[in-house]
C-alpha cells in the first residue's frame, strides 16, 4: 500500500501524468492547460514533462476542441479534453452529443471513442455567471455516453485513469470546490471499477445517495442526524451514467428510506431518474417516498446568492426528517 | 477560376490553370476513360436511387446529378493512404473509393445510420456520411492533427505521405464548425484540403445570401489559400486537387477549392427546387454540364462509338444489379440497436435488450 496525502485536483494532475506515462497516445487538450496549467492548475507541469505535442493549449473553441478530438480519436490518439467552467460546454453540445456519442453507433461498432471530457462542475466557489453550474443530466440522457464524477482525491486519481481506458466516450466531471481539501490516496490499488457506486458511510435509518461536491456535504449532514439519533447511511454514485443500483437497493432494502441530493436542479435530473427508479424496484420496501434534495429550477444565481440555491446540510437533514416522519 | 475544359469540351486552359498543368500532363486517355466510365456509372446510380426511393424503397435519396466533375476529379487526385471526410452526397467519390454502393442504399434505406467501415482497407479511408452539416470538418482537422502529430507528412518519402481531404456545400462555410475547423487547421498547419462544392443552393437558399465574397476567399483571414475553379471540368478538379494535396502531404499546411458546379437535381428527394429556382438558371448549368463536355472531349481525341455504348452499357448493368439488391435488403433484428451504442459492455443495453427479447417471447407464449 502506497498513500499519499493530495488535493483532488493534484490527484487529477497525477492520474493524467499515470495515464500519459503508461500510454503514448494520451493526448491532452483544452484552452490555457499547457503554459498555464489549467485555471485551476489541474495540468500543472504536464506541458513541461510531456512536450506541447502532447499537452495542446488550443484555440478558444469548444465545439472545434471536441470536434478535433474525435478526430484525434479516429486516428488513434485517446484524447482528454478540458471544458474550463461546466458552463462553457454548451458550445460543444453538438458535437459531444450528435457526434462524440453517436459515431459508434453509426460505425455499427467499427468505430471507438476513447474520448475524455473533463468538466469541473458545480457551485461553492463565488464564481461569476456559467461558473458555477451542474450540467449533467444534459448527457446523462444522451446515449452514448459515459459519466462519472469523484467526490474524493482517490477516487479523481483511479477514475480519471479508468476513465482513460474506456474505449467509450466518459464525460469527468469535477467537483471544483473540491479541489483543494485533501485525502489519501492509495497508488497501489483503485478499490472499486470505475461505474461502481459506493457505500462511503453505514447506517440504518435513512439512505442518503449523492454524487461529487455532494457527498461531503451529505457526510456533514449525517454526523449532525447520527448526533440527534438518526442513522445514516451515505452512498457516493460514483458514477452517474450508467448508474451502479445495486448498492442503492441493498441499501434501501435495510433502510426503508431514501434521500437523493445534488447541486444541480431538480426538474428531470440524477434524481428524479433515481427516484423513479427506486420506486419501480423496491416499492414494498419503502417506508417512506424517495425524496429529492436539489438546487432550484431556476438559473444558478449570483454568487453573493449561491448558498440560497445549493443545498447544504440543513436542506438535507430536513429530507431525513420528512423521510422519517411518514 | 481555372478551367482546363470548356463547357463545349475544347482543351483551352485559363491562365490561372498554368501551375496546375504539369498534374494534369501526368495523365493519360486511359484516365480521361476511368473518369468518364466513372462520370457516367454514378450518374446512372444516382438516377436508379431517385426511382428506388420514388417506388418507396428508400426513405430519401440524396441525388448527386451534376456534380461528378468536381467529385471524381478530386477523388482520382487522392492516393490510397489519404483519409476523405464526405458530406453526403459525394456518391461518386465513396464509388472511386471502393465502397460498395449498396452500402449507401442501406444508409438511405432506413438500415444503417452509416454503412460501411472507413478503416478497412477496401474502403480506402472513405468516411461514414455525416448529416449534421458541417460537423465532420472538425473532425477532419482532429484526423489532420494526429497525421502531424505522428510525423507522416513531408518524410522525404513523398509516397507514402499523408493528408485529408473533406468535403462540404456552399451551405456548410456558414456553420460554426468550418470555421473553427479553419482555425484549428491553421492553428496546427494541418495537411488538409477544404473542399467546398458550391452547387449555389443550400436547399432553398442562393448562395449570394451566404457569401458576400467567393468562397474560395473564405479562407484568407483564417490564413488558408484558396483556388476557386470550375467544378463541372473534371480535369480541373483533378489537376488543382493534385496539386493541393501534394502540397498538404509535404508539409505546407492547409489549403481550400472552391468547385463550382450546380446541383441539377433536388436537395433531397423531398425537395422541389422549381419552388425557388428558374428554369433558365438550370437550363444554363446543363450547358455546362461535366460528363457532355468529357465525352465530347474524348470523340474529338479519338474515342469511338463502341466504346461510349460499352460505358453505358456496364453503368445500366451496375444499376440494375443495385437495384436487385436494394429490394432484398431488409432490417436487421432488435438486438442490433442495443449493440453498438458503446464499445464497452453496459448494463442498461444489456437489461433492455433482455426486456424487450422476454417482452417479444411473450407474444410468442400467448399464440
Amino acid at each position: 500500500m502506497s498513500v499519499q496525502n493530495l488535493p483532488l485536483g493534484k490527484a487529477i494532475n497525477l492520474g493524467l501524468r499515470e495515464a500519459m506515462l503508461a500510454d503514448p497516445t494520451v493526448v491532452l487538450m483544452g484552452e490555457d492547460i499547457g503554459t498555464l496549467g489549467g485555471v485551476f492548475r489541474v495540468t500543472e507541469g504536464l506541458k513541461t514533462e510531456f512536450g506541447a505535442h502532447r499537452v495542446m493549449d488550443t484555440p478558444l473553441a469548444e465545439s472545434g476542441i471536441v470536434g478535433t478530438a474525435i478526430g484525434l480519436a479516429m486516428r488513434g490518439y485517446r484524447p482528454v479534453v478540458e471544458i474550463q467552467f461546466d458552463g462553457f460546454i454548451f458550445p460543444a453540445f453538438d458535437q459531444i452529443t450528435t457526434q462524440l456519442a453517436k459515431l459508434t453507433f453509426r460505425h455499427e461498432g467499427a468505430l471507438s471513442m476513447p474520448v475524455v471530457i473533463r468538466v469541473p462542475y458545480g457551485g461553492h466557489i463565488g464564481a461569476v455567471e456559467h461558473h458555477q453550474e451542474s450540467p449533467e443530466a444534459y448527457f446523462a440522457h444522451t446515449a452514448g455516453l459515459r459519466l462519472v464524477s469523484p467526490s474524493n482525491p482517490h477516487d479523481a486519481y483511479w477514475m480519471i485513469q479508468e476513465a482513460i481506458a474506456s474505449k467509450d466516450p466518459v464525460m469527468f466531471f469535477e467537483p471544483k470546490s473540491r479541489y483543494w481539501p485533501k485525502g489519501d490516496v492509495d497508488t497501489s490499488t483503485s478499490g472499486f471499477p470505475l461505474h461502481a457506486s459506493r457505500v462511503v458511510r453505514e447506517g440504518t435509518d435513512v439512505t442518503i445517495v449523492g454524487h461529487g461536491a455532494m457527498v461531503s456535504m451529505i457526510l456533514q449532514a449525517a454526523d449532525i442526524a447520527a448526533s440527534e439519533g438518526t442513522s445514516v447511511e451515505v452512498i457516493d454514485l460514483r458514477s452517474l451514467s450508467p448508474i451502479d443500483y445495486a448498492p442503492i437497493l441493498t441499501s434501501v432494502a435495510k433502510t426503508g428510506r431514501l434521500v437523493v441530493a445534488q447541486e444541480a436542479p431538480g426538474f428531470v435530473s440524477l434524481g428524479s431518474e433515481i427516484a423513479a427508479t427506486v420506486h419501480e424496484k423496491s416499492f414494498y420496501l419503502l417506508e417512506a417516498p424517495v425524496l429529492r434534495v436539489s438546487g432550484f429550477d431556476t438559473p444558478f444565481p449570483p454568487a453573493k446568492q449561491e448558498a440560497i440555491y445549493l443545498p447544504d446540510a440543513d436542506r438535507i437533514l430536513d429530507a431525513v426528517d420528512r423521510a422519517m416522519k411518514y | 477560376m481555372v478551367q482546363l475544359l470548356t463547357p463545349e469540351g475544347k482543351f483551352a486552359p485559363s491562365a490561372s490553370a498554368e501551375e496546375f498543368l504539369p498534374y494534369f500532363e501526368k495523365l493519360t486517355d486511359a484516365d480521361f476513360r476511368k473518369f468518364y466510365t466513372d462520370m457516367v456509372t454514378v450518374r446512372r446510380y444516382d438516377t436508379e436511387a431517385t426511382n428506388l426511393q420514388r417506388q418507396g424503397q428508400l426513405a430519401l435519396w440524396v441525388p448527386s446529378h451534376g456534380q461528378e466533375g468536381a467529385q471524381v476529379g478530386s477523388a482520382y487526385a487522392t492516393k490510397d493512404q489519404d483519409h476523405i471526410f464526405p458530406a453526403y452526397r459525394e456518391h461518386a467519390i465513396a464509388h472511386i473509393r471502393g465502397v460498395d454502393l449498396i452500402e449507401l442504399i442501406r444508409q438511405f434505406k432506413g438500415i444503417t445510420h452509416g454503412g460501411w467501415n472507413p478503416f478497412d482497407p477496401k474502403h480506402k479511408n472513405f468516411h461514414i456520411y455525416t448529416l449534421v452539416i458541417g460537423s465532420h470538418a472538425l473532425h477532419s482537422t482532429g484526423y489532420a492533427m494526429g497525421i502531424t502529430l505522428d510525423g507522416k507528412t513531408n518524410t522525404g518519402t513523398p509516397d507514402t505521405d499523408e493528408a485529408v481531404i473533406v468535403y462540404f456545400g456552399d451551405g456548410a462555410t456558414s456553420q460554426g464548425d468550418v470555421s473553427e475547423a479553419f482555425v484549428f487547421a491553421a492553428s496546427y498547419q494541418t495537411p488538409q484540403v477544404f473542399f467546398v462544392q458550391n452547387n449555389h443552393w443550400a436547399i432553398s437558399v442562393p448562395v449570394s445570401v451566404q457569401a458576400r465574397v467567393p468562397l474560395y476567399l473564405r479562407g484568407t483571414g483564417f490564413g488558408i489559400p484558396g483556388t476557386q475553379i470550375d467544378g463541372n471540368d473534371v480535369f480541373a478538379s483533378y489537376a488543382v486537387t493534385a496539386k493541393h494535396l501534394e502540397d498538404a502531404r509535404s508539409g505546407k499546411g492547409p489549403s481550400l477549392i472552391e468547385a463550382h458546379t450546380y446541383r441539377i437535381g433536388a436537395h433531397t428527394s423531398s425537395d422541389d427546387p422549381t419552388k425557388y429556382r428558374t428554369d433558365e438558371e438550370l437550363q444554363g448549368w446543363i450547358k455546362k454540364d461535366p460528363i457532355a463536355r468529357l465525352e465530347t472531349y474524348l470523340r474529338e481525341s479519338g474515342a469511338d462509338e463502341k466504346f461510349f455504348t460499352s460505358v453505358h452499357e456496364q453503368a445500366a448493368d451496375f444499376a440494375a444489379d443495385i437495384r436487385r439488391r436494394a429490394v432484398e435488403l431488409t432490417a436487421p433484428g432488435p438486438e442490433s440497436i442495443f449493440r453498438s451504442v458503446y464499445s464497452e459492455p453496459h448494463p442498461v443495453m444489456e437489461e433492455q435488450q433482455a426486456w424487450l427479447a422476454a417482452y417479444d417471447a411473450s407474444f410468442e407464449e400467448e399464440a
